[in-house]
């Protein structure tokens, strides 16, 4: 059941996003310098690994600091309509791990690129006798630069392999906070996580939504306190929500189904894209500008 | 978090990381996060009121099995098959359980235990409409709201449940992603209970899915196995030499052989769970058959696979939130699997029974879509029960390995069945007479009957 405990762990370091010790993590480098932060979401092949890439170079130039991609994978359980439908449009037109890694291998964008994809494409990648080692995709996700991995059905218990196999080959391994998340989870997770913690914004699918919801407020008032940056993600699609996320004090927004319906019914994806990214990266600075100040003075940093 | 009673069956011979809730290497809980701490609390009240009783629990549950469901259901011999075969052929009859399938013995337990929960809704998928009906049946006996998710495909082959699920006040919702069969509504039964998880509860249908549902689905099977273990020892004073049942997701398969599996890697379990040491139980052979369709293996350039044969065909993945054998490409999508029945109809398996398949202790077999539908005429004619095309691979299966032409199968070379057969009729046929008519005339079998009887 979720708690709705806002009280912030005293114990952790010191807090916020003010922390400049310089990290190894690219991915918190960039949502640091970037502060507060654009991170995007596109479906990988949908509707072809051409247009993905042009599509991604796009959202680079309108300033998204992070990029995800989707590695489609049948069974998204995760996701809404509108992911689920860009998924089968990516399958349908032949998607597949390696062709995936190609595409990275060829982009060139200033923003890192993180991996959003389910457990069983990481399983299965590599030589039919690895059975269901994860290294080799991790080692192939390293080599085609990519600077982090993003697994929805993949929950703490489960992840210890995946995250040794993550820290040896430098990759960040992003965990997702649910509204759901409480206590000693929470814990855990948090200090777990690298590269940014993936707040939930509500239960349920990826989709977007017309308003920011209430959890996503309990969710940051709980994360508060917390060394790692933080940023939200499922149903923000208007520079609105970006403003009202981070002046609720996230580091960064996540912008996923937006983009991918965008993309799917513009008559011109990439001059859409770049502008839409633009507009929400616009709204992220308006929450900064916006954010009221602490109640209670910064604890003093020793 | 708690602990499975059953963790102690993981881990013997197989070192793998283990989480909660493994057989080995199989199992686990690969689900989003939001609903990790709902998987916890549903481990922990399957551990006070399904084991330790809390509440009487099982008394309560035990007495709607017998007033509601009709438990015990008979152990009857099979006169007409035993002579067929010479051998001693038992069937055990869960197609007389209310509903029609041995299916109500799960419901019945989960939706119970929302209650005990305090959940306020009830959700759940189905295939062949089996599971759907049983928990629509156990959720307006019990009183509680609920909501069935069935791909379009079933909707459409299995009309007569749809029916009795919207008589029971059940909302039907229809899926149309992919193959729109059972895999789909799994996928989208996870998606509402992500965003409902606190005040619903997710019934699955079969012993899939993340920890706790292999373990619990099958110990509210598990009472198929012992009752026929008690009916048999009561009919000839001794245990059969082997049990035969279908495998879909693999419930009743696991109902039916737990009584029968190792007990000293259960003895915790069984002490917990009150029943007495099962001795001797090694020698009893355990034969799981799945759909062999119209062939076997996945085609990679269409991602089908004209079967469901997981355990005889599969390789290891994760779906539905636990590793296990499954039908997929040699990328990793899991394909669209394909049976004449609806009910065996999914890429996937139990982990419990990938398990018992790797370590020997259950033989799987496939049966393909014309033995069954052939078993399906011979039971009707032969013994007056009308199976489930389901439970028809099961009967399939023993004339493959017994029948007149068992010399030309392979299962019939290495028949280790023995004298005394018992075969578990999952459920009863009256779901599948449009398809079964429609599949006999496509196939010009045999066996098939004369129903040009209607005027007009
Ligand atoms: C009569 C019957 N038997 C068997 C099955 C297969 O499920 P399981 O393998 O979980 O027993 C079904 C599923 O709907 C069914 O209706």
């Amino acid at each position: 059941m979720t708690t709705t405990d806002g009280s912030s762990t005293d114990d952790s370091a010191t807090g916020g996003s003010g922390d400049d010790e310089p990290s190894d993590s690219r991915i918190e480098t960039a949502i640091r310098d970037n502060h507060p932060a654009l991170i995007t979401y596109l479906t990988a092949g949908d509707p072809g690994l051409d247009e993905t890439r042009r599509y991604v170079e796009a959202l680079d130039r309108g300033g998204a600091d992070v990029i995800e991609l989707g590695l489609p994978f049948s069974e998204p359980v995760a996701e809404g309509p509108t992911i689920q439908a860009a998924i089968t449009r990516a399958l349908e037109a032949g998607t597949t791990p390696e062709g995936f890694f190609d595409l990275v291998d060829a982009l060139d964008t200033e923003a890192p690129l993180v991996c959003m994809t389910y457990t069983n494409l990481l399983m299965q990648y590599g030589p039919a006798d690895s059975g269901t080692d994860v290294e080799p995709f991790v080692e192939r996700a390293a080599e085609a630069g990519l600077d982090g991995l993003i697994v929805p059905d993949l929950p703490a218990a489960e992840a210890r392999p995946l995250r040794e196999a993550c820290d040896s080959v430098g990759l960040d391994l992003i965990s997702i906070v649910a509204p759901t998340t409480a206590d000693e989870r929470l814990e855990t997770l948090m200090s777990t996580t690298s590269g940014f913690a993936y707040v939930q914004a509500r239960l349920g699918t990826t989709g977007a939504r017309t308003n920011v919801s209430g959890a996503t407020h309990e969710s940051l008032a709980r994360l508060d306190g917390y060394d790692v940056p933080t940023a939200v993600g499922f149903g923000v699609s208007e520079p609105e929500h970006a403003a009202e996320i981070v002046a609720g004090g996230a580091d960064g927004v996540i912008v996923g189904s937006a983009l991918v319906d965008l993309a799917a019914t513009s008559d011109d994806p990439e001059r859409d894209l770049e502008a839409k990214a633009r507009e929400l990266k616009r709204g992220a600075a308006d929450g900064l500008a916006d954010r009221e100040l602490p109640a209670s003075p910064e604890p003093e940093r020793s | 978090m708690t602990d499975s009673v059953h963790s102690g069956t993981s881990g013997a011979d197989d070192e793998v990381t283990t989480s909660d809730g493994r057989f080995g290497g199989y199992g686990g809980q690969y689900v989003p996060e939001a609903l990790v701490p709902a998987l916890s609390e549903l481990a922990d009240a399957y551990q006070r009121y399904v084991i330790d009783n809390e509440d009487g629990f099982r008394d309560e549950l035990r007495e709607h099995l017998r007033t509601f469901a009709g438990r015990p259901t008979p152990l009857q011999r099979a006169d007409r098959l035993s002579e067929r075969y010479n051998r001693e052929i038992y069937l055990k009859r869960e197609d007389l359980v209310h509903g029609g399938a041995h299916k109500l013995n799960n419901a019945l337990g989960q939706v119970l235990l929302a209650k005990y929960m305090g959940k306020e809704r009830v959700i759940a998928e189905t295939g062949a409409g089996q599971h759907g009906t049983a928990t629509a049946m156990a959720a307006a006996h019990l009183d509680v709201p609920c909501e069935i998710y069935m791909g379009r495909t079933d909707v459409n082959r299995q009309r007569p449940n749809v029916y009795r699920m919207r008589m029971s006040g059940a909302e039907v919702t229809p899926v149309d992603a992919g193959s729109a069969t059972l895999k789909e509504a799994i996928n989208e039964t996870m998606r509402d209970w992500a965003g409902s998880v606190e005040t619903t509860h997710y019934a699955v249908g079969s012993v899939v899915g993340p920890h706790p549902f292999p373990a619990m689905v099958r110990d509210f099977q598990a009472v198929i196995g012992e009752e026929l273990r008690a009916q048999i020892r009561d009919e000839i004073g001794r245990l059969p030499d082997s049990v035969v049942a279908c495998a879909g997701g693999g419930s009743n398969t696991m109902g039916t052989f737990d009584a029968f599996v190792d007990l000293a890697e259960r003895r915790a379990a069984d002490d917990s769970r009150g029943r007495s040491p099962q001795e001797g139980t090694e020698g009893v052979a355990l034969h799981a058959v799945e759909a062999g369709g119209s062939r076997l293996g996945v085609d990679e350039e269409t991602g089908v696979a004209p079967n469901s044969a997981s355990l005889s065909t599969g390789t290891d993945g994760v779906l539905h939130g636990a590793l296990t054998k499954l039908l997929q490409t040699a990328n990793g999508q899991v394909v669209e699997s394909h049976s004449v029945s609806a009910g065996l109809d999914y890429a996937g398996v139990g982990p419990e029974l990938a398990n018992l398949v790797e370590r020997g202790r259950v033989t799987p077999a496939t049966v393909d879509d014309r033995a069954a539908l052939e078993a399906f005429h011979r039971l009707s004619r032969l013994e007056g029960i009308i199976p489930a095309l389901e439970s028809s691979h099961a009967l399939g299966y023993i004339e493959e390995c017994l029948g007149a032409n068992s010399g030309t199968s392979s299962a019939g070379a290495d028949d280790d069945l023995g004298e005394v057969i018992i075969v578990t009729v999952s459920g009863r046929g009256d779901k599948d007479l449009e398809t079964v008519l429609e599949e006999t005339e496509r196939r010009d079998l045999e066996a098939a009957p004369d129903v040009e009887v209607f005027d007009g």
